[in-house]
């Protein structure tokens, strides 16, 4: 297990850098002059000559690259244009609000996904079975940011339930959460009950019928256990989704976070922040898709032997 | 007319579900063609003194916070949606379908790298790598349809090549290399001939994913600018009518729900049909 914890770590290397790179080059890429997508309007010559030593903008793009890239891991990110403030400080006052959104989504699609496939899977061809594959369509084709607005309209206009919007409290998070999570039920339900049908079929279970175990003792104790494999692989595959789920969600409910300030960010064409923003949003991508590799070679030794 | 019972779209059109599809597609696709003369106002046209008025006999769907009748710039609407899902989908699909093609083919160094960036991207939500590439090229009508066609490449490139991979090593292939052709004839008259099916019906597919992304662009402010109209911009402007008039976001929401909703249903009806299910979802 560790030795494939160390060789799926090294192969996040490559991975960074062709990621870097191109959101390196957005700033190179964009028309116009570098300086002046980085730099406030009516800037003078002097405060144009310290940017260009501080990202040696008069070297080779390799060099420039190689700056950049230092700069990043000391944690200089560059300056907002707009919002005239370090982009670090502009990332760490969102991030939290992203994290927990985006983890909340994560939990509330796994449970309540395991849960509800599990149940159209035990009670196979039934109305509960009908109700959450009608469930599972509905929440794979609606577009989120329309779901999203359907449910600050029933729940937050007419009701007057919850917040229509920002962070102020905990309730704010509801609405948020279920409009990202019912995309995640769908998918994680739909890939438990197929996985739990797939396996009811295998002889073992037909050992287990006959050795004269109930059938609901079968279906939770063994078939979901043997199901838990397949839906840890499309997690671990999907999970970048929770974060463009995220992205999307925080800017319908106008909620503070890093999807948020991307949008607002290249709207406003403030590319050192669009930089840092792409550059985490990115990371975590990487990171939740490294977790849910992790977590499935620790439940299944033949992908750890995948990578020797 | 035997002929005609023969093919896979008249078993589509036979089921409910994929006949209805088929009618509600082509219903939409006719509106926005001939929207000047279906749409009952011009889309551009204000009337400050029925402001976010509510649907009525003269306003079906009601009017915006300009006045503007919401119907008709969802028929107008429906002019760029469909344009742009269907132009980068269609970009996406034959990009995609030659590089996937060339990599399954030929293998080696060209195939590593072309696998290693799909594997890459495949993490990755569409919604970032299109808003990465709208970051370069800046917003408007052209670099969604742009970032929308990237975001989709690397499906239909890994598709594509999956399908290669299967038939490349079968004996008509051999025949026909031991005939005497050259690679290029063979992938154009005897392996795309025979992968294209599913990665067309793939395309289909996405192209209701397309709509939605085109409308989320929309909808953050980064997609065709004002007063173009356009689904997802159309919402975003609504959301500040939330409270005064809500029909501003639920109009445009039913037509991209409805559009998408008929691609799938038309799309699971044709994989059904075609008997393709395994090809298009085991990749």
């Amino acid at each position: 297990m560790l030795n494939y914890s160390v060789k799926r770590l090294l192969l996040l290397v490559p991975v960074f850098l062709a990621v870097s790179v191109v959101i390196f080059m957005i700033i190179h890429l964009v028309p116009g002059d570098p300086i002046d997508n980085m730099i406030q309007i009516g800037s003078s010559p002097e405060q144009r000559a310290v940017l260009i030593a501080r990202y040696g903008l008069d070297q080779p793009l390799l060099l420039q690259y190689a700056v950049w890239l230092r700069n990043l891991f000391t944690g200089d990110l560059g300056d907002a244009i707009i919002l005239r403030r370090p982009v670090l400080e502009l990332i760490a006052e969102n991030l939290p609000h992203s994290l927990r959104l985006g983890g909340l989504a994560f939990i509330f699609s796994t449970a309540v996904g395991i849960a509800t496939g599990a149940l159209a899977a035990v009670f196979k061809d039934s109305w509960i079975d009908r109700g959450v594959m009608a469930l599972i369509l509905l929440g794979s084709t609606l577009p989120s940011f329309w779901l999203g607005l359907l449910m600050i309209l029933l729940f937050a206009v007419q009701l007057e339930w919850f917040p229509v919007s920002g962070a102020r409290t905990w309730t704010a998070l509801v609405l948020p959460v279920l409009t990202i999570g019912l995309h995640g039920v769908a998918l994680v339900s739909r890939v438990t009950r197929a996985a739990m049908l797939d396996v009811g079929r295998r002889d073992f279970v037909l050992m287990l019928h006959a050795k004269g175990l109930s059938h609901r003792r079968i279906q939770l104790q063994h078939v979901l256990r043997h199901a838990l494999l397949p839906v840890v692989t499309i997690l671990s595959l999907r999970i970048g989704w929770i974060v463009g789920g995220a992205v999307t969600i925080e800017f319908v409910f106008a909620r503070p976070g890093l999807g948020s300030l991307l949008i607002t960010s290249l709207a406003q064409r403030d590319y050192p922040v669009v930089q840092g923003c792409l550059l985490m949003l990115a990371m975590a991508v990487m990171l939740g898709t490294l977790l849910g590799d992790m977590v499935q070679a620790a439940m299944d030794p033949r992908v750890r032997d995948s990578l020797k | 007319m035997t002929a005609l019972r023969k093919t896979a779209l008249w078993r589509v059109v036979n089921t409910w579900r994929g006949g209805l599809a088929l009618a509600v597609l082509l219903l939409v696709a006719l509106a926005a063609v001939f929207a000047p003369w279906v749409a009952p106002y011009p889309y551009d046209i204000q009337n400050l003194s029925a402001t976010n008025k509510d649907p009525s006999m003269a306003h079906w769907l009601g009017t915006d916070e300009f006045g503007r009748d919401v119907l008709s710039r969802i028929i107008f609407g429906a002019r760029t949606s469909l344009a742009v899902a269907l132009t980068a989908i269609s970009v996406s699909v034959t990009l995609g379908m030659c590089l996937g093609a060339a990599a399954g083919y030929f293998g080696g160094l060209f195939d590593r790298v072309l696998t290693a960036v799909v594997d890459l991207t495949w993490s990755f939500p569409e919604v970032l790598i299109a808003l990465i590439f709208v970051a370069i090229l800046g917003p408007g009508l052209y670099s969604t349809m742009v970032a929308i066609s990237i975001a989709y490449l690397a499906q239909f490139a890994r598709l594509t090549r999956a399908q290669i991979m299967a038939i490349k090593n079968e004996t008509y292939v051999e025949a026909a290399a031991n005939l005497g052709s050259g690679h290029f004839h063979i992938l154009l008259r005897h392996l795309l001939p025979n992968a294209i099916t599913p990665v067309i019906v793939a395309g289909m597919l996405a192209t209701g994913d397309a709509i939605i992304l085109e409308a989320t662009l929309g909808f953050f402010g980064l997609g065709v600018q004002p007063p173009k109209p356009s689904w997802g911009a159309m919402m975003s402007s609504g959301t500040a009518q939330i409270f005064l008039a809500p029909w501003t976001i639920l109009g445009p929401g039913f037509a991209i729900a409805i559009a998408v909703v008929s691609i799938n249903l038309f799309g699971d009806a044709l994989i059904e049909a075609l008997d393709i299910r395994n090809r298009v979802r085991d990749v």
